[in-house]
């Protein structure tokens, strides 16, 4: 796991994007219930690492987040795209500790917990 | 398991397979096809010369317990050993369906054969014509008939100069009588088309790389680059024949009503069918076949129905259409030669009943005509024949989709029964409309009259329309979403509902769009006040009102371009977009714009975008008021308002009307005594003129106007409506707009007028409000925990001495242009 920022820094509804030592890019999002999620930030149809600038809400209660470029919502729990089910974001593991976000792989996060 | 063998995988075969497998899975089915791809939409073929692809137009689908064995033609048929051979091996039959359609006829002429001839048949045909057009000028089709004019329209789409050549004494004689043919003529030359009717080719031979046809006119040849036949076509009965099968006399495998040929194993359906001695060459009778004997192998007694030759065409923006009897004991024309119309009704002889007609360049009427057919004269004649939209009742039996048997009985029964909503859901459940389309709009229709009303609820956390939600917030003063959606809604919002609630606070001007919890519920380009582009980097418009600027801002619009590397464009609204730019450069960017007295430009919101101008009395000698002075107070006043979609607006100096206003959601035209008002225009996806609101007013009530036009669109558009839509959706239009903003007949100006000044009096430009508050500045990072590494995935490449996201500019299939080049000495 590595942190990325401190907790007030992320805004409610919204998410931003941080960059994994190996290159990896995460975007991770915090809701109005102060829930966190984390998923892949590249745009699996545009290509582009914009998923963290998508607007977040719920489709029939799943919540999602909304790419920014062609809409498609994603689910944040599983990544699965909802309009192609095809069609997957990776999800990585986030928590806060001490104030402090910290996100990782989810095997290895699995692993060292 | 009984064994099937098709020959032939086109549209009617593969209806066929889909008919078969759904009521039968249980034939073990074999598919002889000789194209190289599977069945595809022959039909819509010459799309593929508007840039579909051969991959858009299959028709292919997975089929249980079907093998389809592309390119292995059927070479021999024994009916003793009940074997199909194919090029590639034997198969055993139980039953044997012919579906192997028609070839394109070429008359024997001497030089058919050389290169640069072509048929207009297959995709490989198109594919050929497209290879030879390039680079070439001059294309002569024979034959102009349907296919014929479907051809020229594609060299003409290939950009040659075209020639039609057509042997009838006019133009498409099977379905026209000689009066339509002569309008559809006119129309088509005024194209640029070249016809020539009564006129033959009787020798092609090649001369220096190019074509020369002589005539059967004296003195008429056609030098030319490329001909394509498009002289009819002849039923492919060649194996049915070889192996003894009967064959009409005109050709065609013979068939029953149950398209059973001479042997009772084998049927023929689609264009190789002469059933009961007539080949159909339209898709629709073969359709109908196909579920004859899909029907009967599943031990069922249907028959062939009768067929509908209706058919509708628009080539080249020429509507054509003709439907029912071509001729009867009573007909009744209307020709039109001014605006280039032509109708013809043929009724029964006691003028009851409408047996068919014809339609030439105006054909609204076609579809209530057509499925009106054997019935009732549907309206009265002088509406029916005069052109426009024409409204009537049909029949339940009335057939409204003919390519696959649809009658408005089914239709309704999916509206009622199904509870179908809309074109999508009626196309699943009935199959209308699936096939030429040419029965959509009438579906729209029939929806209306089923009483489908079109939900208008924001998104599933809303049950609200947007202006419900927009006078809930304007009441309550409400300020944020999360009381909103608590209060009047559930869940925790979409990007449905939060960007239209964001846009209606700030309609309601509640401060910057980023202050709050507000931020969280702008689109990404509101978010970061710049739209993102396909790459994830953004573009920079700043605010250039009315067109004008000085060279210093000019030159600083450079700088900043040049520092920050972005792409430069003039936009159609008179400003200059920046593209590219890294989003941890929009601080940066902005800063120097700011400092050098520009303000955003709002490209990105759903808002006031530009107010275009002509150049006006200043400079122009036609000018009759200062229509640059208008267009910026104008965009200056309106400047940064929030609104259901993006307004865009231009005043004109005088009638010439150089600004393009009428384009726009409001426009100004000068007159010598004051201004002209137009509102509710468009360009987009369905350009719309603007209607005139009023006319010859002076500048302060032109300003007036427009504030309660904007306020009151504002205050009850639905999310993502137009002024167009709009206007057009208000019951009595634009007069009832004009009492309610000019009359004030609902008693509201003087609130439109209140919110209105509002806006204009807390007006700020959004960008200062972000470089100068570091909070905002903070969210401009591309990572949250390495603020000063730009996105590593971001590349450009260089394309005309600029940059481009890499990768997109070859992505583009254009075909290159030539260019003008300036001689050199
Ligand atoms: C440009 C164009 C526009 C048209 N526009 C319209 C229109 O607007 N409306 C309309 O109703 N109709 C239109 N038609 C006609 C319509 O396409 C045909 O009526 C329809 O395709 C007939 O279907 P089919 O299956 O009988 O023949 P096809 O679609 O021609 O299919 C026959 C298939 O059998 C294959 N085949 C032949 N012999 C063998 C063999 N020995 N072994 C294996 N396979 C074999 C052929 O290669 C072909 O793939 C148009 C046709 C063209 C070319
Ligand atoms: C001396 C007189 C004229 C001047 C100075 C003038 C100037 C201009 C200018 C500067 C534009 C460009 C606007 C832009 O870039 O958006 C323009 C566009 C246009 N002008 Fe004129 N014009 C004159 C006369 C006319 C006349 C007589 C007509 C019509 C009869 C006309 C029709 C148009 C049209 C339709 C456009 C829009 C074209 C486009 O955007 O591509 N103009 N004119
Ligand atoms: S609209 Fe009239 S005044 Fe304006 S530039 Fe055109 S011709 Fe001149």
């Amino acid at each position: 796991m590595q942190t990325i920022c401190e907790f007030d820094r992320l805004i409610p509804g919204r998410g931003v994007a941080a960059l994994l030592g190996d290159g990896t890019q995460v975007a991770v999002f915090r809701l109005f219930d102060d829930s966190l999620f984390a998923v892949a930030n590249r745009d699996p149809f545009m290509h582009a690492n914009v998923i963290s600038r998508g607007l977040v809400g719920d489709r029939g209660g799943e919540p999602v987040v909304v790419s920014p470029l062609l809409k498609q919502a994603f689910s944040l729990k599983t990544g699965v795209c909802l309009d192609d089910e095809s069609v997957a974001l990776e999800v990585f593991a986030v928590e806060v500790l001490g104030g402090e976000v910290r996100v990782g792989v989810r095997a290895e996060a699995e692993a060292s917990a | 398991m009984s064994k099937l063998v098709v020959i032939g995988d086109g549209m009617v075969g593969r209806r066929f397979l889909e008919a078969v497998t759904q009521r039968d899975p249980s034939w073990d089915v074999t598919v002889l096809a000789e194209e190289p791809r599977p069945a595809y939409d022959r039909v819509r073929l010459s799309a593929f010369f508007d840039g579909v692809s051969a991959e858009e137009l299959s028709l292919a689908s997975d089929l249980p317990g079907v093998d389809v064995r592309l390119g292995e033609p059927a070479v021999a048929v024994d009916r003793e050993a009940r074997t199909v051979r194919s090029s590639a091996g034997d198969y055993a039959y139980d039953k044997l369906v012919f579906a192997t359609g028609s070839y394109a006829f070429v008359p024997p002429m001497e030089g058919a054969d050389l290169e640069g001839v072509f048929v207009y048949r297959t995709v490989e045909d198109l594919e050929s014509i497209k290879a030879h057009a390039s680079g070439r000028r001059h294309g002569v089709v024979i034959g102009g008939g349907l296919l014929g004019l479907e051809a020229a329209n594609a060299l003409k789409l290939l950009g040659l100069e075209t020639q039609i050549v057509e042997f009838a004494p006019w133009l498409m004689a099977r379905q026209l009588d000689e009066a339509g043919g002569g309008i559809l003529k006119q129309h088509i030359e005024k194209l640029g088309i070249g016809v020539d009717c009564s006129t033959g080719g009787t020798r092609i031979s090649a001369v220096d790389g190019r074509l020369l046809m002589d005539t059967n006119r004296e003195g008429v040849s056609y030098e030319t680059d490329l001909i394509v036949f498009a002289a009819g076509v002849r039923p492919r009965d060649q194996l049915a024949r070889e192996c003894g099968i009967a064959v009409g006399e005109r050709g065609g495998i013979t068939t029953d009503l149950a398209c059973q040929t001479s042997d009772p194993d084998v049927y023929a359906i689609g264009e190789v069918a002469a059933m009961e001695g007539v080949c159909y060459g339209l898709v629709a009778p073969g359709y109908a076949m196909a579920e004859v004997v899909a029907d009967r192998l599943a031990g069922g007694e249907a028959t062939f129905p009768g067929a509908d030759m209706s058919t509708k065409l628009k080539l080249l923006g020429v509507d054509v259409a003709q439907f029912g009897a071509f001729d009867g004991p009573l007909a009744t024309t209307y020709l039109d030669p001014v605006h280039g119309s032509y109708a013809k009704l043929v009724l029964s002889d006691d003028a009851t009943t409408l047996l068919g007609g014809m339609l030439v360049g105006d054909a609204e009427a076609y579809p209530l005509l057509r499925a009106s057919v054997g019935g009732k004269v549907p309206a009265k004649l002088a509406d029916l024949l005069g052109g426009g939209e024409v409204e009537g009742t049909l029949p339940d039996a009335a057939q409204v989709c003919s390519c696959n048997a649809v009658t408005k009985g089914d239709i309704m029964g999916a509206i009622h029964d199904e509870g179908c909503v809309d074109v999508p859901s009626l196309k699943a459940c009935t199959k209308a409309g699936t096939s030429c389309g040419s029965c959509v709009p009438m579906l729209k229709q029939l929806l209306a009259e089923g009483g489908v009303e079109v939900s208008k609820s924001v998104c599933e956390h809303f049950t609200q329309s947007r202006a419900e939600l927009f006078d809930i917030v304007k009441v309550t003063g409400i300020t944020t979403f999360s009381e909103l959606i608590a209060r009047h809604g559930t869940g925790s919002g979409c990007d449905l509902c939060k960007p239209a609630v964001a846009s209606i606070l700030a309609s309601l001007s509640n401060g910057h769009i980023l202050e709050g919890e507000q931020a969280a519920l702008q689109d990404t380009n509101d978010h970061f006040l710049a739209n993102m582009q396909r790459n994830g980097t953004y573009s920079v418009v700043p605010r250039i009102p009315g067109g004008e600027i000085t060279p210093d801002k000019l030159i600083v619009i450079g700088q900043v371009a040049k520092e920050f590397d972005l792409y430069t464009k003039i936009t159609g609204g008179q400003r200059i977009d920046m593209f590219g730019a890294r989003v941890e450069d929009l601080p940066k960017i902005w800063r120097k714009l700011v400092d050098a007295g520009f303000e955003s430009g709002h490209a990105y919101g759903k808002a006031l975008r530009t107010v275009k101008s002509c150049v006006g009395t200043d400079w122009c000698r036609y000018g009759v008021q200062d229509s640059v002075k208008m267009a910026i107070d104008l965009e200056l006043r309106y400047r940064g308002l929030r609104s259901p979609h993006k307004l865009k607006s231009a005043v004109s100096g005088c009638a010439r009307e150089c600004a393009e206003a009428r384009g726009k959601d409001f426009g100004v035209i000068a007159t010598e005594h004051g201004w002209n008002l137009y509102v509710g225009g468009n360009g987009g996806f369905t350009p719309r003129h603007a209607d005139l609101l009023m006319s010859d007013v002076d500048s302060e009530t032109l300003v007036r106007t427009i504030d309660r036009f904007l306020m009151f669109y504002i205050s009850t558009a639905d999310r993502l409506q137009r002024t167009s839509k709009w206007v057009e959706a208000l019951e009595g239009g634009i007069d009832y707009l004009r009492e309610v903003i000019v009359d004030d007949k609902l008693g509201i100006c003087g609130e439109l007028d209140a919110l209105m000044a509002k806006h204009v009096e807390n007006y700020a430009d959004e960008w200062k409000g972000v470089i100068d508050d570091p909070e905002k500045l903070q969210r401009f990072v591309s990572f949250v925990n390495a603020p000063e590494a730009p996105d590593p995935s971001i590349e450009f490449e260089t394309v005309r001495g600029q940059k481009f996201p890499a990768g997109t500019t070859a992505r583009s299939h254009t075909q290159p242009v030539l260019l003008g080049t300036p001689e050199r000495k």
